[in-house]
């Protein structure tokens, strides 16, 4: 059977969540792995830690956060943000994250998603693509299927199709794309669904959509209209406003196979 | 405390494996030591990547033999994901590659009528009780992350739906072996390893008696 998978996504800064987080019971709602621990609790399928340290001195704090997940969170964990290299991969797995995500450096030279799945297996290469739809105002010409990749955390537009970066980046050994809308991130409208159903029907490897969720319905509908095998949100969780049983529970009324929470 | 030897052959996240295993109580550790895995109640043999490059790094540290030995002596053993593969003869993933010939047959690709890898839970189908399953809840979710899976069915004691039914557990005398992550499936996977450690502790090898040294 497939079953698909809901991810609560943690954005960390300087080894503190940031984007807030308004659960009652927590000790420390601002420490990652008290609030992992809690995801995990309720039946969390998997999670993402977005490490949005910009100080370099500070990157560090990323492995501690990683290495005191790994001794009390046993679901799967994946790290993005700032890896460039095999060795920054192999820092943070070898500290217990499951999987890295690379997505500038990825862009910039397509070759180390080879080099990590060839080192570590495609299982833990997650590819993660920010795309927005193209505009009059690009500096370059419109892609083939009027989405462009953006990286820098979604500031820089890229002259590369993100359809096309999906399907090469699964030929090149990524195990999984974690696709973003620019247009739908933060607005509580929903997954692009086009773009999500472009990407996964292109691809022969899980697609995890992101960006936009506002309501359990927005969850159902990326797998049911947007072909997502996963997906990710932040808000709807971090405030309480939904549990992460509600959101199985929404989808498995809506004919979607889930691990009960 | 029950001593079992996590076989560190440098790849990936092994410690993910050790955690969970002291998580269940056992003094778990990553070692490529010969005479500690002797020592140890029970030998863990995990696995992440590819097949070829898994056995290459298993020779390089010579704890192919270690392992072999380990299943001869009829320690308790546990393999886990590629940890499972290495167990077969050969892999589709790396032809000429040679594994660890303990159970009969070739690790093959999934089928292409479904994504691969395989990452998502997915429910076991138990073919045959063991004592690994007991007190699991039914159905029982397990965390799979894997393009390739054993072909022959002899030994296979749950299966998962992906595709095909797929071989997702192994049993034969004292080789146990999941193609699931059994340290990355929660509670259920969690007590799967509660009750391997349960079962090296009562086989009683030397490991099994009081702790021989400080965990972690």
């Amino acid at each position: 059977m497939r079953a698909a998978r809901v991810i609560p996504c943690l954005d960390v800064d300087a080894g503190r969540v940031v984007k807030g987080v308004n659960f009652v019971d927590l000790r420390d709602a601002g420490d990652p792995v008290e609030l992992a621990a809690r995801y995990d609790a309720e039946g969390a399928d998997e999670l993402v830690f977005l490490d949005i340290t910009a100080s370099s001195d500070q990157r560090d704090t990323i492995v501690d956060v990683v290495r005191r997940t790994a001794e009390q969170v046993f679901i799967p964990f994946t790290i993005g943000g700032g890896i460039r290299s095999v060795d920054d991969a192999r820092r943070l797995l070898r500290a217990g994250a499951d999987k890295v995500s690379v997505n500038t450096a990825a862009v910039e030279r397509p070759a180390l998603i080879g080099e990590i799945a060839e080192e570590f297996g495609a299982q833990c290469c997650v590819v993660a693509i920010d795309a927005r739809s193209c505009r009059a105002e690009d500096p370059y010409p419109a892609t083939p299927s009027g989405f462009r990749v953006y990286t820098h955390g979604g500031r820089t537009p890229f002259d590369l199709d993100a359809v096309a970066w999906a399907v090469d980046a699964s030929r090149r050994g990524a195990g999984e794309v974690l696709l973003t809308s620019m247009d739908r991130d933060g607005t509580k409208d929903g997954f692009d669904l086009p773009l999500t159903r472009l990407v996964a029907d292109a691809t022969t490897i899980p697609v995890i959509a992101s960006g936009g969720v506002g309501t359990l319905a927005h969850l159902a509908e990326g797998v049911v209209e947007g072909h997502a095998d996963a997906v990710l949100a932040a808000s709807i969780f971090h405030f309480g406003q939904h549990t992460i049983g509600e959101a199985k529970a929404a989808m498995t009324a809506a004919g979607i196979t889930v691990r009960p929470a | 405390m029950t001593l079992i030897a996590v076989l560190d052959y440098g790849i990936g996240n092994l410690r993910s494996a050790q955690k969970a295993l002291q998580h269940v109580g056992a003094d778990a550790r990553l070692t490529d030591d010969p005479g500690l895995v002797r020592d140890a109640a029970g030998v863990v043999l995990p696995g992440v990547g590819a097949f070829g490059r898994c056995m290459e790094a298993l020779r390089a540290a010579h704890l192919d033999t270690v392992a072999l030995d380990a299943v001869g002596r009829g320690q308790p053993f546990l393999g886990i994901c590629v940890g499972m593969q290495l167990l077969y003869e050969r892999s589709e993933e790396t032809p000429g590659a040679r594994g660890l010939g303990v159970l009969p047959g070739t690790v093959r690709w999934l089928p292409d009528t479904v994504k691969r890898p395989q990452m998502q839970w997915n429910v076991l189908d138990i073919v045959t009780p063991s004592s690994l399953f007991e007190g699991l809840p039914d159905p029982a979710w397990m965390y799979f992350v894997h393009s390739f899976a054993a072909d022959d069915p002899t030994h296979v004691v749950a299966t998962c739906d992906y595709g095909a039914p797929l071989a997702a557990a192994v049993h034969r005398d004292n080789v146990f072996a999941t193609q699931f992550h059994p340290e990355k499936s929660g509670a259920n996977g969690l007590h799967l390893l509660g009750n391997f450690v349960r079962d090296a502790a009562a086989a009683g090898a030397p490991g099994s008696g009081p702790s021989v040294g400080g965990a972690r």
